[in-house]
């Protein structure tokens, strides 16, 4: 063999270790840098609509902010001893979401931050972290544990913890950035708490929205929320249903695998609140209140589409607040992409022309749960024109919520560049 | 005016009238045989693997198979007391399917017929009329108000109805008409009589397949239910799914209107059972069991296919039976057409490509419930070829159901000839 | 790019897995059942870190003789490596997604010469 094909010990080779819940996010979302860097760095704005925090780690702070004093001193206990999400109607043994450990960032984040006298509120350097590896401008953050708070028969414990997490976010982590930006949890098994709520934080900058939390049992269209959601058109911020998780209903009871549980619940409680919404014909009674769908994909949307569209007709009697078919209302709604079912591209493409991804179709990334979506599941979509991947990253979401259509993020290559010395993953 | 302009009385005017529970099938349907002689009277072969009876007028003839006697006397008693549903865990008071006498069909029948007092002959005098006014050479009748049994609590009623049903159509009902064909409705709940109905019935030429209703919270992969589907594999005969209408899990009872309701359960239990078979991986299990869906309409059909493509790649430790994707699994099954979502015709196209309706679909016309199709819900469709109309509507079921080509219905013609002089409305 | 030495072929435990950047190209050398293997640490799926993540043994249905199912066992001879970013499995000799065999990760040429674990990088 001559010389020059003999192998070589190259200099330039670095080991890199295994991905664990305790790895830098950084490190975690490198190949994420690397495919903002080739495919959307030049786009002026990414806007991601759906970002989570695991709050296991922020707790302790977020109980301090309760208003009710026997229910701080409860959780503050139930902290104590061991439990790590107090006053939530969880069953942790019932959590399949990190796959037994195969996708450990759904268990994290358990990595070092820097000095937080320094660097900021930790919450705020993790989320940071992420956000400039995902190469994104804005991301709005909502907490995974408090999607099924609906379901907590202690009224006064959604109450409370709705409004120490607003507390805690307008506080604590919205100042250390402008490109944070949050939604207010609505107690919406009250009403007028909810309304409180609205009045207290609806005018805050960084508050661009008011979520539903969708697992829950409360019709969305009786008559003690009316006035809510006259007070949420008037803010001119939207109302976002926010899809989740459940295991209870009797038929779903049926299901003996997560994925299944995953798969058919999350959509199933959008079926219900939208078809309420629809054939009680709210979007005639508030035409300017803009509502939002996060977290269900999309497949279900030509679905119900069609299927409320073929019923309504035939039953006028019984939806006689329509002036128009369902479908036309639900194509002035506002949809998160992920879970974005990718499988069959031609299926893909007739869904987005169907619900009008061009301009209603909003980027999420649900980091850091085991189905997030990176921005290149936009960018690498075959049939969609420049334009309307940068309405999907971003501008369909600028307008929305009313954000500066100005970068905010590092360039990729700058991210790429700092971590390189210090990446061990 | 010149004279010829000038209003005449026509010789052959004819006053029309309304339509009511109590008109004949013939007279409803007169403009169905009109399309099919416009539309597809050369064709060869139509089967409608879906329409129901109302048993209501037919109950005093079906208890008195019942074989348990305490059971068949309490019926009776019920029957007397002017209960028209005996034994049934129907609530008659949430029955709006008829729309408030809208659709008058959905309430009868209450037609004359030729021999009222011939046990099983006004059933088949009915039956006829239908078809023949549709155009249909066989038709898979099914009996409504079983279609919620599965949730009654009485384990023993599902049996005896279900022997008793059998019975009926069998002794009595499909001997005097071979255009008629059934299902044989299996008593999911107890799997031993299940396996004793298949023996006992399954080698009837007219008795083309076994259904479970779906409207049940039994979970179809359980394994007691293995060797059941080991013994309709060997029949070569499809085990079929029927859907059906439910109000009674929690978050169903979130939705106000019968509409809503309609739109969502229909699907809601098709979800899960063809969640559950593909995720336990039932198709490896018995590749040659055909397995057929029945009255849910086509979208929802995408939509699983999306969602459960989207997860099973990332969650395979849940779903590891699996060698095909789940959509793959679920193009090798069939569906029924009924209730065919026609608003968007180009998202209906793309629906039929995805499910491959060419080989997969059966015509179903549902009738006489209130959302029947007519065959012409099919032969309408302008993206069809011929060739696919006729495999819809009747060559796909052939070859499943091992049906001959033959046409056995009256000419369009000749029915409306014969109607002719006695129409009524 | 010429031939790489990446590693002594005695320094993996087996089953075992090392991932190597190489001037920006990553790729994971695994071992298994005293064989080596090479994978890019590209996940067909979005890109992910496919090598970086957990080995474990392919689940399996236990299907008996009767089509009743015992539930899930791991495979006795199955080792998967699965993506970190969403859970996409990959058999560690074949590359390949077990439910789905077209869905896999690109192969790296590489071979052992000696105690050398040698790897041909594309330019
Ligand atoms: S990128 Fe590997 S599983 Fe998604």
């Amino acid at each position: 063999m001559p010389d020059e094909m003999k192998p070589v010990r190259a200099d330039n080779i670095r080991e890199l270790q295994e991905m664990t819940a305790a790895s830098d996010t950084r490190d975690y979302l490198h190949a994420a840098a690397r495919q903002a860097q080739r495919q959307y760095d030049d786009y002026e704005l990414i806007v991601d609509v759906d970002a989570h925090l695991q709050e296991g780690r922020f707790w302790d702070e977020l109980v301090e902010y309760m208003d009710s004093d026997v229910l701080r001193y409860t959780a503050q206990q139930q902290l104590a001893g061991g439990i790590r999400a107090p006053l939530i109607n969880m069953q942790p043994g019932m959590s399949f979401q990190a796959l037994g450990g195969r996708v450990p960032h759904q268990s994290g984040p358990g990595e070092k931050v820097e000095d937080p006298a320094t660097h900021g509120h930790p919450f705020a350097q993790i989320v940071m972290r992420g956000m400039d590896s995902m190469g994104v401008d804005y991301q709005m953050i909502f907490p995974t544990a408090m999607l099924h708070l609906g379901m907590n028969p202690m009224e006064d414990i959604e109450i409370n913890m709705a409004r120490a997490y607003c507390r805690w976010l307008v506080e604590k982590v919205l100042p250390e950035s402008p490109r944070l930006l949050g939604l207010v949890y609505l107690p919406f098994n009250d009403p007028v708490e909810s309304e409180k709520i609205v009045k207290e934080f609806g005018g805050h900058k960084q508050i661009v929205g008011f979520t539903i939390c969708a697992v829950r049992h409360k019709p969305v269209h009786h008559n003690q929320y009316m006035r809510l959601y006259s007070m949420i058109e008037e803010t001119g911020k939207p109302l976002v249903f926010h899809a989740g998780p459940h295991w209870d209903d009797p038929s779903f009871s049926q299901l003996n695998r997560f994925i299944s549980m995953h798969a058919l619940s999350f959509v199933h409680y959008n079926l219900i609140h939208m078809t309420n919404w629809i054939i009680n014909a709210l979007p005639e009674r508030f035409p300017k209140l803009k509502v939002v769908w996060i977290e269900s994909g999309l497949a279900w949307i030509p679905y119900l589409m069609q299927r409320l569209d073929h019923e309504v007709l035939m039953r006028q009697s019984e939806a006689p607040g329509l002036k128009r078919m369902p479908s036309e209302y639900m194509q002035d709604m506002f949809y998160s992409s992920q879970p974005m079912e990718r499988w069959d591209m031609k299926m893909l493409e007739a869904t987005m022309t169907k619900m009008k991804a061009d301009t209603q179709l909003l980027f999420a990334s649900d980091w850091p749960h085991w189905d997030f979506d990176p921005p290149s599941s936009v960018t690498t979509l075959p049939f969609l024109s420049e334009q309307s991947k940068k309405n999907i990253l971003g501008l369909n979401a600028a307008k929305l919520f009313n954000l500066p259509v100005k970068r905010m993020r590092p360039h990729a290559k700058d991210v790429i560049a700092a971590r390189a010395r210090h990446r061990v993953s | 005016m010149p004279d010829e302009q000038k209003p005449v009385s026509a010789g052959q005017v004819r006053e029309l009238a309304e339509i009511t529970v109590t008109t004949d099938s013939r007279d409803y349907l007169f403009a169905a045989a009109k399309q099919a002689q416009k539309q597809y009277d050369d064709y060869e072969l139509i089967v409608d693997i879906d329409a129901h009876l109302q048993e209501t007028r037919f109950w005093p003839e079906i208890i008195p198979f019942m074989d348990n006697d305490v059971l068949r006397e309490t019926a009776l008693q019920q029957l007397k007391g002017g209960i028209a549903n005996p034994l049934l865990n129907s609530q008659p008071g949430m029955n709006f399917q008829a729309m408030e006498g809208r659709i008058p069909h959905q309430a009868g029948p209450r037609e004359k017929v030729t021999n009222p007092d011939k046990p099983g002959a006004a059933f088949v005098e009915i039956m006829r009329r239908n078809m023949d006014f549709m155009g249909v050479d066989y038709q898979v009748i099914f009996p409504t108000a079983l279609l919620n049994l599965g949730m009654n609590p009485m384990e023993d009623t599902e049996l005896q109805m279900a022997r008793a049903y059998s019975r009926w159509l069998t002794e009595l009902v499909m001997p005097q008409d071979p255009r008629l064909i059934a299902l044989l409705y299996l008593p999911l709940n107890s799997v031993e009589e299940c396996e004793r109905m298949v023996k006992e019935y399954g080698a009837n030429p007219q008795i083309a397949g076994f259904t479970i209703c779906s409207v049940r919270n039994k979970p179809v992969h359980h394994n007691q239910y293995m060797r059941l589907y080991r013994m309709i594999e060997e029949t070569g005969k499809p085990l079929v799914f029927h859907a059906g209408p439910f109000w009674g899990d929690p978050s169903f009872a979130q939705l106000n209107r019968f509409i809503s309701m309609h739109a969502l359960s229909f699907v809601h239990y098709n979800l899960i059972h063809m969640t559950n078979w593909v995720i336990n991986a039932l198709p490896e299990r018995f590749p040659k069991l055909k397995l057929v869906w029945i009255e849910s309409g086509l979208a929802w059909i995408p939509y699983l296919m999306q969602r459960l493509d989207h997860e099973v790649l990332m969650r395979q430790s849940e779903a590891p039976g699996l060698k095909r994707m789940p959509s793959e699994y679920m193009q090798d099954m069939y569906y029924s057409s009924q209730p065919l979502e026609r608003w968007d015709m180009k998202y209906t196209e793309a629906t039929f490509e995805k499910i491959k309706a060419d080989t997969q679909l059966l015509y179903a016309s549902d009738w006489p419930h209130w959302d029947f199709d007519p065959p012409a819900s099919i032969t309408t469709l302008p993206f069809l070829s011929e060739q696919a109309k006729k495999n819809i509507l009747g060559l796909n079921a052939a070859k499943l159901f091992n049906l001959p080509v033959k046409r056995v219905r009256p000419r369009a013609a000749d029915v409306m000839a014969m109607r002719g002089p006695e129409r009524i409305s | 790019m010429p031939d790489v030495i990446v590693a002594k072929a005695s320094s993996f435990p087996d089953p075992g897995r090392k991932v190597f950047d190489v001037g920006g190209t990553e790729f994971g050398v695994f071992k298994l059942g005293g064989q080596f293997y090479a994978w890019e640490n590209r996940c067909p799926h979005l890109d992910g870190p496919a090598c970086q993540g957990k080995i474990l043994p392919c689940a399996t249905e236990a299907v008996n003789e009767d089509k009743t199912s015992r539930g899930r066992e791991f495979s006795k001879t199955d080792m998967n490596v699965v993506c970190p970013w969403h859970g996409f499995e990959f058999d560690i000799r074949t590359g390949r997604h077990p439910t789905n065999n077209a869905v896999r990760l690109r192969a790296v040429k590489m071979r052992v010469e000696g105690d050398d674990i040698v790897v041909s990088l594309r330019d």
